[in-house]
């Protein structure tokens, strides 16, 4: 409930803020917010094959960042570990053919495993050599980006030879549909689980337990909780990495169905705005993946009938970020205020 | 007749449902120590905090120097010339001395012009530093100094020092409340929170004494004994346990064995010597160092949180262990009790968190231990240091270890609490527990222990209780 009434009032606050840096640009409000409305809202299929379809990576990368940053692990690197994922999913579901099932899991299990990987790098440098993850994600990002360049270029290119992106998945490596007609895909679905499934575990298991510990204190996790606490960061590190991942395999098999150089307009980096609104509660990044799916959704409209440089949204999704800080700081003061005996 | 320095009247706050303090008022008058006193949790903390703007009282009227004031923030408080040093420090280590004194001023930064101001405070209060000493590297007794020196810079005529000398050694401890006593002359005075009822008598010229957030004594300290501070603070005298009533001298077998084992840490350095030792079930090993004598790398190899860096350490799973530093060590201060009481196993926990029967765990464990919160969801950062020491000892012995090591286990814990604490430690001997005992008070681990071990200089020799042996072996005399 509680939950409800504050989506709702960042629902209002973003379209206000929004309002008022349209105002202060000089373009109509109404023409242009109606325009957002009706992209994002508009039409059932504006919900679901704009706003949702959006909204599945954002989630997806969201929680990933909510796993790390829950463990201590400042990852920033979910652009780069979904870019990777994305391109090895590509890869498998060009590499075979076989019975859809097999064929959309293994390019599934793809994209865990390159965007884990991808990760893992930045973990050993971590675990090994004491480097600051924030640095070794960060540039890891830009090595993912031109790797992905090189290889739509090179080794992946679609037989032609002309476009710089790799072949088409074949329908048995895509993803289904939820909606027939629509191109709401089963990874949204497989989204919505995957937040249910993080929000039991963080929760409610030993695992779970161990991670939130060794993001509040790792001293005392590892004093008197016996925990290995840069074995835990090690671990939520490496999943955080393949759960982004996995957002690029099923950006991959659900939407664009071929690797493209510019096949993530950031989602890594909104994933942390989402993240970080929804106070990395899981079940809350569903809702907050959902906001900024169809702030962006709505953006595109917004500029095509309206005129709007869909930029403006990314100011709205900043003030949102900056407003919950403040408000944080605001709180903590108040609770140091008041504890002390 | 002058203005008291601070006057505060009819002060009440309450948190939630817990009345911190109750119409209490305290008077300092000028040219004078005021020693406050009172067990952990009785309001002592929260009246200085009201004193100096950090906490918003629900009641009550302030006055400085005669003047009526409401703070609200300690930037007010400052400004009307108070200042306070809290328990723990709040310098920034790797600024240098005159950095720290000139952070919170406004305008324009002049190190020259600082760096001189900190030598004349020196010069006038002897209070001497090196302005650019970086405070990572100055002792804690220095550290101490520049808190004052801070305050004073602010131009303070109002000390606040709440428990100074806990983290001193006794020498620099009588030195820094002969300093006291010097400077609180003139239109100058200090309040003085203390538990070491020895510091109040000694210095203070007067005392308010807070019991469940009331003023239960305020007066000239003139006359008072000991007896009638406890009495104040705790309502009935209270009687000291008897220190030999339980001791034992037939201890059953090893459950604690170190081999040669030493620790030599990330730099190189040798913490701790190659070091052989045994305790067995049903004793109190004390361990008697001087701060940073290795001592803390001992107690991290019996209770298994350390492994050595050379031999061997044969230690149970089953150890139990209080560190000193219950925030850093012990609990997560943004975690209920509930989770925190999880925390102990959590490392070796597979599948789902129990939660509901943890929760009847914590209930019986707060009944047996005492443990004062709101309830089982309070968050710990919302208890006070006893309370939460004595979480800790409830959680740690709730899983039945086979063996306690406890670091400095009643420090800054008030006459009652520590007694609490004493009591639990020998009550784990009697239940057949290899227990080993850390304390800076010497008197304290050789009341507790069956036998002493003495860490100086990173090598470790066992020897009787006795204080003037084990005090001339900490030192490294013969």
């Amino acid at each position: 409930m509680r939950l409800a009434g504050t989506a709702v009032a960042l629902v209002l606050l973003a379209l206000t803020l929004l309002a008022v840096i349209l105002a202060a640009g000089g373009y109509d409000v109404r023409v242009a917010l109606a325009a957002l409305v009706r992209g994002a809202a508009g039409t059932p299929d504006a919900v679901w094959s704009a706003t949702l379809v959006r909204a599945t990576p954002l989630l997806i990368t969201g929680l990933a960042i909510t796993l790390a940053f829950r463990a201590g692990v400042l990852n920033i690197g979910a652009e780069g570990q979904l870019l990777m994922g994305a391109a090895a999913a590509a890869a498998m579901g060009l590499a075979w053919h076989g019975p859809a099932p097999l064929v959309v899991s293994s390019v599934l299990v793809a994209g865990l495993v390159a965007g884990g990987l991808w990760a893992a790098v930045a973990a050993v440098l971590k675990l090994r050599f004491g480097v600051l993850e924030v640095i070794s994600t960060l540039m890891l990002n830009f090595v993912a980006q031109y790797l992905l360049g090189w290889l739509v270029r090179g080794p992946m290119q679609e037989p032609s030879r002309i476009y710089p992106q790799s072949a088409t998945l074949d329908a048995v490596a895509r993803l289904p549909l939820v909606i027939p007609g629509s191109r709401l895909h089963a990874g949204f679905v497989l989204a919505l689980v995957l937040a249910g499934v993080l929000a039991v575990v963080l929760t409610r298991t030993a695992a779970g337990f161990r991670v939130r510990v060794v993001g509040a204190n790792p001293l005392a996790a590892a004093s008197a909780g016996r925990i290995d606490a840069s074995r835990v960061a090690f671990g939520a590190f490496v999943l955080s990495g393949a759960l982004a991942g996995l957002a690029g395999a099923v950006e991959v098999a659900g939407v664009t169905f071929a690797l493209y150089e510019n096949i993530s307009p950031g989602y890594g980096f909104s994933a942390i705005a989402v993240a970080l609104l929804a106070r990395l509660h899981p079940l809350a990044v569903v809702a907050t993946a959902i906001l900024f799916g169809a702030l962006e959704a709505g953006a595109v409209a917004m500029q095509r009938d309206a005129g709007v440089p869909s930029v403006v949204v990314n100011v709205v999704e900043a003030v949102l970020i900056l407003l919950m800080v403040a408000v944080d700081r605001w709180r903590s003061r108040r609770m140091a205020a008041q504890a002390g005996t | 007749m002058t203005a008291p320095a601070l006057v505060l009247e009819g002060i009440t706050k309450r948190f939630g449902a817990v009345v911190a303090l109750d119409g209490a008022s305290l008077t300092v008058r000028p040219g004078t120590v005021h020693a406050l006193l009172g067990e952990n949790g009785s309001g002592k903390s929260t009246l200085m905090r009201v004193a100096f703007g950090m906490t918003a009282p629900d009641g009550g009227t302030l006055r400085v120097g005669g003047m009526p004031h409401r703070f609200s923030s300690a930037r007010d408080a400052i400004t009307a010339g108070l200042g306070m040093v809290h328990q723990h420090f709040s310098l920034v280590p790797a600024l240098t001395v005159t950095e720290n004194v000139a952070l919170g001023g406004r305008g324009r930064f002049n190190r020259a012009a600082v760096a001189a101001q900190v030598r004349a405070i020196g010069e006038a209060t002897g209070l001497h530093l090196d302005p650019e000493a970086v405070v990572s590297s100055l002792p804690v007794s220095a550290q101490q100094r520049l808190e004052i020196v801070k305050a004073l810079a602010h131009q303070a005529r109002l000390l606040i020092l709440d428990e100074p000398t806990a983290v001193l050694a006794p020498a620099e401890a009588r030195e820094l409340l002969a300093w006291v006593r010097r400077w609180a002359v003139g239109d100058r005075a200090v309040v003085l929170i203390t538990h070491q009822l020895a510091d109040a008598l000694g210095v203070a010229d007067d005392v308010t004494v807070l019991r469940h957030g009331r003023v239960t004594l305020a007066c000239a300290m003139a006359g008072l004994a000991e007896a009638d501070l406890v009495t104040a603070m705790l309502g009935a005298p209270l009687t000291k346990a008897s220190e030999d009533a339980n001791r034992r001298t037939v201890a059953g077998e090893v459950v604690l064995r170190l081999d040669g084992a030493g620790v030599i840490d990330g730099r190189g350095v040798q913490r701790l010597a190659p070091t052989s030792c045994e305790v067995r079930a049903g004793e109190i090993v004390g361990v008697a160092a001087v701060e940073g004598s290795g001592q803390a790398e001992l107690l991290r190899l019996l209770a298994g949180r350390l492994a050595p860096t050379r031999g061997r350490a044969e230690v149970p799973t089953t150890v139990a262990f209080v560190p000193a530093d219950r925030h850093r060590d012990a609990v997560v201060l943004a975690m209920d009790l509930v989770e925190n009481l999880a925390l102990a196993g959590a490392g070796a926990a597979r599948g789902w968190m129990h939660w509901d029967s943890r929760r009847v765990q914590l209930a019986d464990a707060m009944t047996r231990f005492d443990v004062r919160a709101s309830g089982p969801d309070a968050m710990m950062r919302e208890l006070s240091g006893g309370n939460q020491q004595k979480f800790v000892l409830a959680r740690e012995l709730g899983d039945r270890p086979s063996a306690l090591v406890v670091e400095n286990p009643t420090h800054g814990l008030d006459v009652r609490a520590t007694e609490d604490v004493l009591t639990r430690l020998r009550e784990a001997r009697a239940a057949g527990l290899a227990v080993v005992v850390y304390s800076e008070d010497l008197d304290e681990v050789i009341a507790l222990s069956d036998r002493v071990l003495v860490v100086h200089a990173g090598a470790v020799r066992s020897l009787a209780p006795d204080r003037e042996a084990v005090g001339r072996a900490m030192l490294g005399a013969a």
